[in-house]
């Protein structure tokens, strides 16, 4: 591979203001919202289908991190690649993944997104360029890359989006994947989303400097830095940073969040204080969003409550459809360990 | 048509420059396969012919790479990635056994990973502890992995051919002191399936059942029990998954004496699930012990005496045969 051993100065990160075009296009604001909400309710009523014993394994919910799920995957284009991490629900419906199917995967069935084969944790629609949810933290750094060497290699201008999580950052994987992309001028976006926890350390206990921005230094590769709880600065980030990454090779965003919900369906929250989590409910990324649409003018609380209502119907019918599917037969378990 | 001589690493050579003249989404990645040509020469030319954005010469970052050939597979790339040393899976083989491995499956057969790893493996070279493992064992024990070591350029032509067209990730174990070994080719286009063993010798008294470097050594095995008498059939299963059972249950039922013969540490080695299918399936035929020889449950050591003696070699071989044809000796 040859790289065009170019220097890109890198110092501060980049931050992105809003353009006040973003406010304008009413289709897209509705949207967003309208997916948040998707998001959400995929996920509060996925939890509440597995206290009814009707989900069963385990499941990572992103409550509170809508804003980097939506506006990151709403950046991109629709044939841009992402990668998710285990925490992917609400990147897997921002990139377009069928909400029934999901639903149905989510619920084992045969019919779901995978076949009922991968779970919450193995979410793929290869039709949508979502690649997969992975299981292992970390180890979508490297698929990333290969994902973006791809486009390099047919010349096609499209990017491969790569979630992390701030645990993700320490990973060995990730770290290779940093310098891989870079010495390769791969359009990779490595999107860190700093809930500032791994399960229950906090990112400031392992490692030195916790601003995760500076991992971009030593490689040359431009960081940009959001508050994740805000998704037209998300958005508008990630269409700057797109743009940069087709062209220049990687770059590195990280989203500043937080993780409202329990690290998975066992949590109990020892790590933190009911203080920190009331204090991000408050900075609840849909009431942001909320807020402003009402303060700018452009939906009435009427509006809003609609697109809240539908959204919450959809995922109804989702969990219809899902619970109509059938399960896999157990004499096709089988089935697909080896491609023909 | 013809054939030609050519060493083992030339006939991994040609199946891959064959199979990149093709297809434009096969590219060769590894470690100092550029210029260099690999650590064993087996690129060489190559990257004159193919250009630095085929031949790509890659960090020291073996999950970054490994990782990136399974990404590029399942967007429309074919890669073969050379892992320098196969002792070396050990710092990437998550984006084997849980990434590449598991993805069509997972995923519900939506997507394909049509890749291949390929990997210098085995002792011999004083090259100790830690560049000398037969790892064989390790890759044919996860699902979803075809797992291929032949011991023969003209098998290693024909089965790299095929692990390249394969639509999934294919493991493919070179041992190192065959890449000078020389052999037959034909100069015509020609492919090997997967899961056909081939019968490198035919006899009727005993089976050795091998693969890789040991299969040398059992036809010389094969040679010494000839002249006195007895008939030696060596099985070479040549792929380990997918197995070709049929071949090695036919062998046996046939002769009524196994012995399983492999270079990989023989305890919870590959030999052990072919005496376990032979004990499955032609336990009534078999007359004798089945003997199985293998490495020695040991690190590879440094010292040339001390590596010979961990490895399996001829007298071993030899011994194991006397054993297990028992009474009829
Ligand atoms: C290689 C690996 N190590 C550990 C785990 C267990 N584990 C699952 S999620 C998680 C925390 C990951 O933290 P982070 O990357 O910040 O993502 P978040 O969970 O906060 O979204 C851990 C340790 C794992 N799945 N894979
Ligand atoms: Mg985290």
């Amino acid at each position: 591979m040859v790289n065009n051993n170019k220097t890109i100065k890198v110092s501060a990160p980049i931050t992105v203001g809003v353009p006040e075009e973003f406010w304008h296009n009413t289709e897209l604001l509705s949207k967003m919202l309208r997916y948040m909400y998707l998001v959400r309710y995929f996920e509060e009523k996925i939890f509440w289908l597995f206290a009814q014993g009707l989900v069963h394994g385990t499941m990572h919910l992103g409550i509170g991190e809508e804003a980097t799920s939506i506006g990151t995957t709403f950046a991109l284009n629709d044939d841009d690649y992402a990668y998710a991490t285990h925490r992917g629900h609400g990147q897997a419906i921002g990139k377009g993944c069928d909400l029934d199917l999901m639903m149905a995967e989510i619920l084992g069935r045969e019919e779901g997104l995978c076949n009922g084969r991968g779970g919450s944790m193995h979410i793929a629609d290869f039709s949508k360029g979502l690649l997969g949810a992975n299981g292992i933290v970390g180890a979508n750094g490297p698929l990333a890359c290969g994902a973006a060497f791809s486009c390099k290699a047919k010349g096609l201008d499209r990017v491969c989006a790569c979630f992390i999580g701030d645990g993700a950052n320490n990973e060995g994987a990730v770290l290779e994947s940093l310098n891989l992309a870079a010495a390769w001028d791969l359009p990779v976006m490595f999107v860190t989303i700093n809930n500032t926890y791994g399960m229950s350390t906090s990112i400031e206990k392992v490692t030195r400097n916790s601003d995760l921005t500076k991992r971009a230094i030593p490689f040359d590769m431009p960081c940009y830095e959001v508050d994740g709880n805000d998704i037209a600065a998300v958005y508008s980030t990630v269409k700057e940073a797109r743009a940069r990454a087709v062209k220049q090779g990687p770059v590195m965003i990280v989203e500043h969040t937080y993780r409202i919900s329990g690290h998975s369906k066992s949590d109990g929250n020892l790590y933190r204080s009911k203080e920190e989590i009331d204090h991000w409910k408050e900075k609840c990324p849909i009431k942001n969003f909320r807020r402003e649409l009402l303060q700018r003018n452009i939906f009435s609380e009427e509006e809003l409550d609609r697109i809240k209502n539908q959204a919450e119907k959809r995922i109804d019918k989702a969990i219809e459809f899902a619970k109509n599917c059938a399960q896999p037969k157990t004499e096709e378990v089988l089935k697909n360990v080896f491609a023909e | 048509m013809g054939n030609v001589e050519i060493t083992y690493a030339e006939a991994i050579r040609d199946a891959m420059s064959e199979e990149m003249r093709k297809d434009d989404s096969v590219y060769l990645m590894g470690e100092d396969i550029g210029v260099y040509a690999g650590a064993f020469g087996v690129s060489r030319g190559m990257l004159e012919e193919f250009g630095p954005e085929r031949i790509i010469d890659t960090p020291i970052s073996e999950a970054a790479y490994i990782g990136t050939a399974v990404g590029s597979a399942v967007t429309g790339m074919r890669p073969i990635a050379e892992l320098q040393f196969s002792d070396f899976v050990s710092v990437c083989l998550d984006q084997i056994m849980n990434q590449a491995a598991k993805m069509h499956y997972m995923f519900g057969g939506k997507i394909n990973v049509p890749m291949v790893i390929r990997s210098a493996s085995g002792g011999g070279t004083g090259a100790a502890a830690q560049h000398s493992q037969s790892l064989e064992n390790l890759y044919a024990h996860i699902p979803g992995l075809k797992v291929v070591m032949p011991s023969t350029p003209y098998d290693a032509k024909g089965l790299l051919k095929t692990a390249i067209r394969d639509n999934n990730p294919v493991i493919f174990l070179e041992p190192k002191l065959l890449y000078r070994v020389k052999g037959l080719v034909p100069t015509e286009e020609y492919l090997i399936p997967f899961g056909e063993a081939d019968i490198k010798r035919k006899g009727e008294d005993i089976s050795i059942i091998t693969y890789g470097r040991t299969v040398q050594m059992s036809l010389e095995v094969a040679d010494y029990f000839a002249e006195i008498g007895y008939e030696v059939e060596v099985v070479d299963i040549r792929t380990l998954v997918p197995l070709d059972t049929d071949t090695i249950i036919e062998s046996v039922k046939k002769t009524h004496r196994a012995v399983v013969v492999h270079e990989g540490v023989e305890f919870g080695g590959f030999g052990g699930e072919i005496v376990g299918l032979i004990a499955d399936k032609a336990i009534m035929y078999i007359d004798g012990p089945i003997k199985r020889v293998g490495g020695m449950f040991c690190p590879i050591p440094f010292n040339p005496y001390l590596e010979a003696e961990v490895l399996p070699n001829v007298e071993r071989i030899k011994k194991a045969v006397w054993e297990a044809l028992g009474d009829l000796k």
